[in-house]
């Protein structure tokens, strides 16, 4: 494995590590506080590894909700997973044997690393895949068990600090609107999310939101061809 | 506290979901990719991206106090410091400090 993959890989997730540590950390306590010990936490991040979802899943375990209504809200919660896998079918397809682990640990922060990278000369595409998902997985998975170990004693003011995991998001927007050659694509998205939550409110817009956008693209494929065309300078 | 074997199927349910929803497009489109899921390949990280932070973002109220003041300082802050830097961490650690200090201490 060579240096500079490795160095790369390491400093691209450093936002995720900061992000994954301190969410894992409150889900590790809130688990703690529902009387499951920190070998749950560490189950429930090994085998679901979805970090909003896990949050919603400790809801589900206290209330005793039916196997139904479970699988209903993930299928609503992670249904954007979907997205991911559709835009990174072909990214992955060489991949190899560890294609079905890329694919089990594709969250959102991780597709946010591997969806779009300008790796420089020197490092391995695949291997910044695979170690990539391994790093934001490990510290997901310390995370949650710090949270679930060490329970209400880690009580600091950290409110707010989940901010982190949006600001990771905005600067993804912003080195992708510099680097694209159409900006459709991203006002699109901004503007039907914002439309679709108005519509439908905070619960319930993404369904909505993850429907109108393949449709919106499709319908506006020339404009993006062309405006792509025009500017003529892609990176693919 | 619901009994262990109860939480386990409640957890392999929600295992099961998750990855159903993350293998199906690779398991639909394993041979060979058709042109306009390829399309969609191409354009939707920019529009997904645009998703996640409205996503994140959806709880702020804009129409009671603070009206999403700390969001909207923060937000530009994050976006100002890397037109500026282009460092990653410096912009995610401005903003979130940004925004710790406002629901915090300011507000």
């Amino acid at each position: 494995m060579n240096k500079k993959t490795v160095k790369y890989a390491l400093l691209a997730s450093l936002p995720v590590m900061a992000g994954y540590i301190v969410l894992g950390i409150g889900f590790g306590i809130l688990l703690y506080d529902k009387g499951y010990s920190f070998w749950w936490a560490i189950l429930m991040s090994v085998v679901i590894y979805a970090g909003s979802m896990q949050y919603v899943g400790v809801g589900l375990l206290s209330g005793g909700a039916s196997l139904i209504s479970t699988a209903i809200m993930t299928l609503m919660v992670n249904a954007r997973h979907l997205f991911y896998g559709i835009s990174m079918v072909e990214k992955y397809r060489d991949t190899g044997t560890a294609k079905p682990y890329l694919i089990y640990a594709l969250t959102d922060e991780t597709y946010s690393l591997v969806c779009d990278p300008q790796l420089p000369d020197g490092v391995d595409r695949k291997k910044y895949y695979i170690l990539v998902s391994l790093m934001d997985q490990s510290y997901w998975v310390f995370g949650s068990f710090l949270g679930g170990f060490l329970g209400s004693a880690l009580k600091f003011n950290s409110q707010g600090i989940d901010f982190a995991m949006t600001a990771l998001f905005v600067v993804i927007f912003v080195e992708q609107w510099e680097k694209a050659s159409h900006h459709i694509p991203a006002v699109l998205g901004l503007a039907l999310s914002l439309i679709c939550l108005l519509i439908f409110g905070p619960d319930r817009f993404l369904i909505p939101a993850m429907l109108c956008i393949p449709a919106g693209l499709f319908l506006l494929k020339g404009k993006i061809v062309e405006e792509k065309n025009c500017e003529g300078g892609t990176k693919e | 506290m619901i009994d262990t074997s109860r939480a386990l199927l409640l957890i392999a349910v929600m295992s099961a979901v998750t990855m159903l929803l993350r293998f199906l497009p690779f398991v639909l489109f394993s041979k060979s990719t058709p042109k306009p899921i390829l399309y969609l390949g191409e354009v939707l990280p920019y529009s997904i991206m645009a998703m996640l932070v409205v996503y994140c973002l959806r709880n702020t109220s804009v129409l009671e106090t603070p009206h999403g003041l700390p969001e909207a300082v923060s937000v530009a802050v994050v976006i100002l410091l890397h037109k500026w830097k282009h460092s990653t961490l410096l912009s995610i650690l401005g903003g979130t400090l940004c925004y710790m200090l406002f629901v915090q201490v300011i507000l």
